[in-house]
């Protein structure tokens, strides 16, 4: 069912001046996959995001994507390229409604006349409903702004810009960490839309229920490095609280993460 | 009403059940600002009554024709028109997020140094006593000239702005006061303080009559379309809006800031232009309390000062009620000294609506 690895990444660094925040992360996805990324508070799971991303511009390894290396040089190229990421801010703009965030960045044009280039509403909104509907997110009125939706709402929107733009690999920064109970299981819905439809997913969650319910492989990060990777079949909840926690620690790991 | 019903049960259930209902969709802020408009019309009406015993808004004189007081209402938009045009470009910089404190200087420096070059060689037989370019035979040159001079100090005021304000990062209020102080620095230093007149007849005619009139109309919905069909609108609001996720989603943030700031630059130097023209002079002292008076048309239009809310219309109806106050209060035979003391409180008290509006909205 799994494909080839759609994301690799060798000895990914990280260092916010002496504080070394992610160490040599060696990462691989493959095609259909869904992985959550694991770990306390501060273990770096959000920095090796922003580096996967380019939101941040790594200290030093090697990130292959889609069968090349890729360097990227901001998060918009990381998009164009594919990826796709939902963060934890939503990065969603309040005062603009639905199809507007989606396309913020990348809008529909009627023509192009540079910065001044007619914007095609008619266009963005079809894509949107079209995308909407793929992951099976239902909000009332398109039109209202972000401003006036819950935080449910809010995260679908952020959501549904991985289906409207057919993105290869799609990242969740702790989607369902502001969410009431149903508007969880409406996230986790649209995760296992994902999954049937095939797209490669990264989870970054504390929920264990969640992770347990819906990934594949879970991987785990404690104070900037890789400690475990294991299959979903061949562990259980305590199993990966003990590697959260460095009680135990993966002997392929050991070395690197003493 | 029963459309309403059927349409509401259609697409009810959004996330967590929640319903959405049609009918407590927000009204657009323009249409708040418009009826302050006429609320304030029907006000100066009535007190026209009580207190001097005529009418603000109808024409009460025997010997002219015509329902309204027509030269009323020419004189209020003559009067908004000019801070009208740099209100519209204040309006995209505080969309932004940003504040422009500095159009009022500019408008002084552009207004000196384009007039400069659209003097005349002589007036009646002798050499020009203002003339600045007599010896260098910069007189009687064609009217291109001294405005495309005159836009090029607003875009260059203007590009320094935003080069201050997204590159170095320093807050705006700091970056346009810095300009404010120093463009007028360069409006004095110009012509070492002289006042300088006798344009020529074609620049002239850029402000006389209406003229001024059909130029902020047409900038308003040049600008009105441009901030919301265009990528460049867009831009400004998402900026405004959530400048993270502006930058998240790959939009350029700190080149368009630059190109904003450097449009509202634009704009007041053509006010500047339009106003020296009008008045057939320019002296160091001109457009003083400008950057205000546009910011507070903005304000007064709904536009929020903290940025991603508000549109060119609402500040159109902004500055019309700002014309409506000065107007009115002239025509009450108040002070001037009262005129200002109110138009303080006004725009203090529109920025208090704005925070209890976003308030409320947050609450909600």
């Amino acid at each position: 069912m799994l494909g080839e690895v759609i994301l690799r990444t060798e000895g990914l660094t990280k260092h916010y001046g002496g504080v070394h925040a992610l160490e040599d992360a060696d990462f691989e996805i493959r095609k259909g996959e869904h992985v959550a990324i694991m770990g306390d508070n501060g273990a770096g799971k959000s920095t090796f995001v922003r580096q996967i991303t380019a939101v941040e511009q790594k200290t030093r390894g090697t990130i292959w994507f889609d069968g090349r290396e890729v360097n990227f040089a901001g998060p918009l190229d990381a998009r164009e390229a594919g990826i796709e990421t939902v963060f934890q801010t939503l990065a969603l703009a309040d005062d603009l409604d639905v199809p507007d965030n989606l396309f913020l960045g990348r809008e529909k044009v009627l023509f192009k006349l540079g910065k001044f280039s007619i914007l095609d509403y008619r266009g963005m909104r079809e894509a949107t409903e079209e995308g909407l509907r793929k992951t099976a997110v239902k909000i009332p009125n398109l039109n209202n702004s972000i401003r006036n939706m819950s935080g449910g709402q809010r995260q679908c929107v952020a959501i549904a810009r991985t289906a409207t733009f057919r993105s290869k690999l799609t990242i969740m920064d702790e989607p369902t960490a502001a969410l009431g109970v149903q508007e969880t299981e409406q996230v986790e819905n649209i995760i296992r839309t994902l999954k049937e439809a095939g797209e490669p997913l990264i989870l970054i969650s504390h929920n264990m229920r969640q992770v347990f319910d819906l990934v594949d492989r879970i991987i785990v990060f404690r104070r900037g490095r890789m400690v475990a990777d294991l299959n979903k079949e061949e562990t259980d909840g305590q199993d990966v609280v003990a590697y959260i926690t460095g009680a135990k620690t993966q002997p392929q790991f050991a070395d690197k993460a003493a | 009403m029963a459309k309403d019903k059927v349409r509401s049960q259609k697409g009810a259930h959004g996330i967590g059940g929640l319903k959405y209902d049609p009918s407590k969709r927000t009204r657009p802020q323009e249409l708040n600002v418009f009826m302050a408009l006429i609320l304030i019309v029907v006000i100066f009406e009535a007190l026209g009554w009580m207190v001097i015993g005529d009418s603000f808004l109808f024409n009460t004189r025997e010997n002219v024709d015509g329902i309204f007081n027509v030269r009323r209402l020419r004189i209020i938009i003559l009067q908004v028109s000019i801070i009208g045009i740099i209100a519209i470009g204040v309006t995209q910089v505080i969309i932004l997020g940003g504040i422009d404190l500095s159009s009022g200087s500019i408008v002084g420096a552009t207004a000196m140094i384009a007039m400069s070059f659209a003097q005349v060689a002589e007036v009646n037989g002798q050499p020009n006593p203002k003339g600045m370019f007599l010896e260098q035979g910069w007189v009687d040159l064609p009217v291109l000239v001294p405005v495309a001079i005159g836009l090029g100090c607003g875009v260059l005021a203007g590009f320094i702005n935003g080069f201050f304000v997204a590159v170095t990062k320093i807050p705006p209020f700091i970056a346009t006061l810095g300009m404010m102080v120093a463009a007028r620095g360069v409006a004095k230093w110009w012509s070492k303080g002289q006042p300088i007149s006798f344009p020529t007849d074609s620049y002239a005619t850029i402000g006389s009559g209406m003229t001024p009139v059909v130029l902020f109309a047409l900038l308003a919905i040049l600008f009105y379309l441009i901030m919301k069909y265009t990528v460049y609108g867009k831009h400004t609001y998402a900026i405004g809006s959530n400048e993270d996720a502006a930058r998240m989603s790959g939009i350029k943030v700190d080149r368009h800031k630059i190109i904003v700031y450097t449009i509202a630059g634009s704009l007041a130097s053509l006010a500047a232009i339009v106003l020296s023209s009008k008045n057939l002079t320019a002296q160091a002292g001109m457009g003083i309390m400008y950057e205000l008076d546009a910011i507070a048309m903005a304000v007064i239009g709904g536009i929020s000062l903290s940025g991603g809310r508000g549109s060119i219309v609402g500040t159109v109806i902004g500055a019309l009620i700002f014309g409506v106050i000065i107007s009115g209060f002239t025509f009450l035979r108040l002070d001037a000294y009262y005129q200002e003391i109110f138009k303080g409180g006004i725009i203090v008290g529109a920025v208090v609506l704005d925070q209890w509006r976003q308030q409320r909205a947050a609450r909600t």
